[in-house]
C-alpha cells in the first residue's frame, strides 16, 4: 500500500534496465519499498539493476522477461508481476529514441519505434490499468516526454510516439478516476542517460536522479502531471503557441 | 472500464484513498449473507470512519457500512446496554444518560460506533481507573469468515482477539456492555496550568490519584525552558447538589450540540507552525493557573472537538496524520525526547494530548499498557515527516512502547512485532478462524497483519 506520507511498498518497472527507472526504484527502496518486479528484455544490464536494488535494501527483487513489441504476451507478464501481491506503483519506463535520419530512410525502423513507444505502451498500459482498477489502488507512472508536446523536425518520429503515449495516458487517468487508482504523466526534457549518450545536450538538461525525485514527489502529492525540470512547463506552454515557422527555426 | 458501484474511502486523516464496494446491511442476517458472498479481495466492517489511517478501508474489496445496525436498548435496572454493532456512543449516551447511566469508556469524540470502539479497544480519560472499552463488554455476536454468527462471552479467546483486532477477526453485529451510574449530565472540572513538562507530568500523576477522569493538553511547539508546558484537566461526575437550583430538576438532561460546520475552504496558513505557535501561546495564557470545581457539560468536557463538524477538512488536500505512542512509566524520558524532536522540527499542530494509561487489557493487539501516552496531530507533509516519525517509532519501540493502530497510517511493518509482542499468538488464532483471509483491510495489507 502507499502510506499516508506517499511511500509505496511494492513496485513494478516495465523497462527494468532504464536509467531513470533504476534511479527512481533506488529512491523508493530507500524509503518503504520492499518488493520490486523488474520486467524487461533479459540482459546483463537488467540483472545488474536487480542486483543494485537488492544492495539498496529491497527484500525481494524479481526479474520477469518482457518485450514491449510482443504485445500478445503482455497479459501474462502483468499477471505474473501481480501474482506476488498488490503492486502499488507501476513505472512504464521502456522506450527507444531511434535515429531520425535512419528512420526517414528506412520507415521500418520508424515502425519499430512506434511499436515500442506507443503500441507496446497502449497494450501493457491497458492491462495494468485493469489490474489497478480491480485492486482499488495504485499509481501508474508513465514516462512521456517534452518531445511529445510539439513535434520537432529533428526527432518527430520519437516525438509523435510520445504525443500518442501522453494522450493515451491522460485518457487512461480519466478512465481510472474514482477507482482509487491513478496515472501520473512525467514529462522530462533532455535527461543524461544511456538513451541520450553522445547526443548534443539541450538547454535545461537534467539527470535521472532529478527525474526520480520528481516522480517520488509526484506520487506523494497526488498530482497527475510533472515536468522535469519543473520550469519546462512554462517554456513549453510558450513553445506550443509559437507560429509554426518561428518554432521550426527555434527548435532545430 | 467504469465501475460505478465503487466508493473512494479514507480515514479521518483523509490520506491514502482507495476504493471499495460499500454495502449497507440492515441486520445481522444481511451481514452474514454479504460475508458469504465476499470476493477475492475480502470484506471488512466500517463504523463511522473515525480511525485516522487506513484501518476501515479494503481496496478492491467489500466494505460493510454498519451504521444501519444502530439499535440501543438500555436496561434501567441493571445498567446493561444491548447495542447494534453500528450504534454510536452518542446514541448510547442519548438513550442512557436520562436513565442515569453512562458509557464506561468514551474516546475524544462521541461519533464512533460500539463496533469500532471494540475493534480498536478504545481508551478514555478514565483509563487509569476503568481500563479500556473491551473490559466493559460482556458478550458479542461475531459473524465469522464462514458467514456464521457466534455468540461470544468476553472470556472467549476469539472475543479477546476481536478487542483491538482491527476488524480482522470478523464483524461484530451486536454487543452487550455494562454502563456506569451517573446522577447528572454535568462534570466538576479542575484546571491547572503547568509551566514545563516535569511539572505537567507530576500534576497529571497527582490528578490521577484523585480523579476518575484526567487528561492534559501539551504544547509541542515551544522548546527551551517551557518545553512541554501544558494544562491538566481533571473531572468528576457532578452530583445534583453541585448544580445550581434551576438545573437540578432536570439534572440528567442530555442535549449534545450538533456542531457548526468547519469552513470548506482552508486559509493556507491556518495550521502552519507560526499560527499554531501563536494559538498555543494564547491557549496556555487563557487557562486559569489553578481553578477548582468548575461545572461543565459532558459535551464540553469529553468532546470539545465535536463542536466543529468536519474539522478534519481544515488540513486541506494532503490531509493529516495523528501519531499516538505509549511508553512504560519507567521510560517517561522518551516523552521529553519526542516533544523535543517535534518542537525543533516544528512538525506538530495545536492538537496534542498527554495522558497516563492504566493496566493492559487481555486483547493481544490492544493498545493500552501502563505508561505515558502522547497524541499529536500533524499535516501530512512528505519525506521529512516520514523520517521524523520513523525516528520516533524507533525510540518508542526501543523503550518497550508502541504506537496505536487506530491512528496509524505509516508505521514500518517490521516494527509491529516489536511493539506488539503478542502478535504471533493473534496471527495464529486468526489463521485458524479465517484461513483464507476473508477479513482484510488496507492497514492489514500494509502492516502484514
Ligand atoms: C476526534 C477523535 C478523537 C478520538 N479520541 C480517541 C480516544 O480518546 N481514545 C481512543 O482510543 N480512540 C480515540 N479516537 C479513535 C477512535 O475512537 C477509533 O478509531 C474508533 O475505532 C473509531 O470508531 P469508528 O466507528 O469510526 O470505526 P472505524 O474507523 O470505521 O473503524 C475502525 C476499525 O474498527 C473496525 N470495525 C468497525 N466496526 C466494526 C464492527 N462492527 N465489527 C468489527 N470491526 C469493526 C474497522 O474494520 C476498523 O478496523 C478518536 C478519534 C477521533 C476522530
Ligand atoms: N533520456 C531522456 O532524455 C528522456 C527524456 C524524456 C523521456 N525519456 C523517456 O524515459 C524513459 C526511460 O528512458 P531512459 O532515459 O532511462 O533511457 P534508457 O536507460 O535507455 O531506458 C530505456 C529502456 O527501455 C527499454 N526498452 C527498449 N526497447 C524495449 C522493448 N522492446 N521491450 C522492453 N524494453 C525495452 C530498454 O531496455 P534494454 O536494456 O533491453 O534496451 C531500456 O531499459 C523512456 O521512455 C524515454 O523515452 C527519456
Amino acid at each position: 500500500m502507499i502510506d499516508a506520507l506517499g511511500n509505496p511498498q511494492s513496485l513494478l518497472v516495465l523497462g527494468g534496465s532504464s536509467d531513470i527507472a533504476t534511479a527512481t526504484a533506488r529512491r523508493l527502496v530507500q524509503a518503504r519499498t520492499r518488493r520490486v518486479v523488474l520486467a524487461g528484455r533479459p540482459s546483463t544490464r537488467l540483472d545488474a539493476a536487480a542486483q543494485l536494488l537488492r544492495g539498496a535494501g529491497a527484500d525481494l527483487v524479481e526479474v520477469v522477461p518482457f518485450d514491449a513489441e510482443v504485445t500478445d504476451t503482455h497479459g501474462a507478464v502483468v499477471d505474473q508481476a501481480f501474482a506476488g501481491g498488490d503492486i502499488d506503483v507501476v513505472l512504464l519506463a521502456f522506450g527507444v529514441l531511434g535515429e531520425q535520419a535512419a528512420q526517414e530512410r528506412d520507415p521500418s525502423l520508424a515502425v519499430r519505434t512506434a511499436m515500442v513507444n506507443y503500441v507496446g505502451a497502449v497494450s501493457v498500459g491497458l492491462h495494468v490499468g485493469a489490474r489497478l482498477r480491480s485492486q482499488g489502488h495504485g499509481v501508474l507512472v508513465v514516462l512521456s516526454s517534452v518531445a511529445g508536446e510539439r513535434a520537432r523536425r529533428t526527432n518527430f518520429v520519437y516525438g509523435s510516439t510520445k504525443a500518442g503515449l501522453d494522450a493515451f495516458s491522460q485518457g487512461l487517468g480519466d478512465a481510472l478516476q474514482g477507482s482509487g487508482a491513478r496515472v501520473l504523466v512525467v514529462r522530462p526534457g533532455f535527461v543524461r542517460t544511456k538513451m541520450t549518450a553522445g547526443r548534443k545536450e539541450a538547454p535545461m538538461t537534467t539527470t535521472a536522479e532529478a527525474v526520480a525525485v520528481a516522480i517520488t514527489e509526484g506520487i506523494r502529492s497526488g498530482r497527475h502531471t510533472v515536468w522535469v525540470p519543473a520550469r519546462l512547463q512554462q517554456v513549453m506552454a510558450l513553445m506550443r503557441h509559437l507560429p509554426r515557422g518561428l518554432f521550426r527555426r527555434l527548435a532545430r | 472500464m467504469s465501475d460505478p458501484a465503487r466508493t473512494v474511502l479514507t480515514g479521518w486523516g483523509r490520506t491514502a484513498p482507495t476504493s471499495a464496494t460499500v454495502l449497507r446491511p440492515r441486520d445481522g442476517d444481511q451481514v452474514a449473507d454479504m460475508v458469504r458472498r465476499a470476493g477475492p479481495r475480502g470484506v471488512l466492517a466500517r463504523g463511522l470512519g473515525r480511525s485516522y489511517g487506513d484501518a476501515a478501508q479494503d481496496a478492491g474489496g467489500t466494505v460493510l457500512d454498519l451504521t444501519a445496525l444502530d439499535t440501543v436498548g438500555v436496561d434501567a435496572e441493571t445498567g446493561l446496554a444491548a447495542c447494534g454493532g453500528g450504534a454510536s456512543l452518542g446514541q448510547v449516551m442519548q438513550a442512557a444518560i436520562p436513565l442515569g447511566w453512562f458509557p464506561p469508556v468514551l474516546p475524544g469524540t462521541r461519533h464512533v460506533t460500539v463496533g469500532g470502539a471494540l475493534a480498536t479497544d478504545v481508551h478514555g480519560k478514565n483509563h487509569h481507573r476503568s481500563g479500556s472499552f473491551a473490559s466493559h463488554v460482556r458478550s458479542m455476536t461475531l459473524v465469522g469468515a464462514d458467514g456464521e454468527a457466534r455468540r461470544l462471552e468476553s472470556a472467549d479467546p476469539l472475543s479477546q482477539a476481536t478487542a483491538g483486532g482491527m476488524g480482522l477477526t470478523g464483524i461484530v453485529t451486536d454487543l452487550v456492555m455494562s454502563l456506569r451510574p451517573v446522577e447528572s449530565s454535568f462534570m466538576q472540572v479542575d484546571t491547572t496550568r503547568a509551566p514545563d513538562l516535569d511539572a505537567l507530568m507530576a500534576q497529571l500523576e497527582a490528578a490521577d490519584a484523585a480523579h476518575p477522569y484526567t487528561v492534559a493538553w501539551v504544547d509541542c511547539l515551544t522548546g527551551g525552558r517551557r518545553l512541554g508546558r501544558g494544562i491538566v484537566y481533571a473531572g468528576d461526575h457532578a452530583a445534583p447538589a453541585d448544580l445550581p437550583e434551576p438545573e437540578r430538576a432536570a439534572a440528567l438532561r442530555f442535549e449534545p450540540p450538533t456542531g457548526l460546520p468547519a469552513p470548506t475552504w482552508t486559509p493556507a496558513g491556518l495550521l502552519n507552525p507560526h499560527t499554531a505557535a501563536a494559538f498555543n501561546e494564547a491557549w496556555f495564557r487563557k487557562a486559569p493557573r489553578d481553578r477548582r470545581q468548575q461545572l461543565q457539560t459532558i459535551s464540553t468536557f469529553f468532546h470539545p472537538l465535536d463542536g466543529v463538524r468536519g474539522w478534519n477538512r481544515l488540513y486541506g488536500h494532503a490531509g493529516f496524520v495523528q501519531y499516538q505512542l505509549v511508553v512504560p512509566f519507567a521510560e517517561g524520558g522518551v516523552v521529553r525526547k519526542v516533544i523535543e524532536r517535534l518542537s525543533s522540527a516544528r512538525a506538530a499542530t495545536v492538537l496534542a494530548v498527554l495522558k497516563r494509561l492504566g493496566a493492559s487489557s487481555p486483547g493481544p493487539l490492544s493498545f493500552p499498557m501502563p505508561g505515558w501516552t502522547l497524541t499529536v496531530d500533524m499535516p501530512a507533509r512528505g519525506r521529512d515527516l516520514a523520517r521524523l516519525l520513523d525516528g520516533l517509532d524507533q525510540l518508542v519501540a526501543d523503550a518497550g512502547g508502541r504506537v496505536y493502530l487506530a491512528k496509524d497510517a505509516r508505521l514500518r511493518p517490521e516494527l509491529v512485532a516489536e511493539m506488539y509482542p503478542r502478535v504471533g499468538e493473534w496471527l495464529e488464532l486468526r489463521s485458524r478462524v479465517d484461513p483464507h483471509g476473508c477479513f482484510v483491510s488496507d492497514l492489514a495489507r500494509r502492516l502484514g497483519l
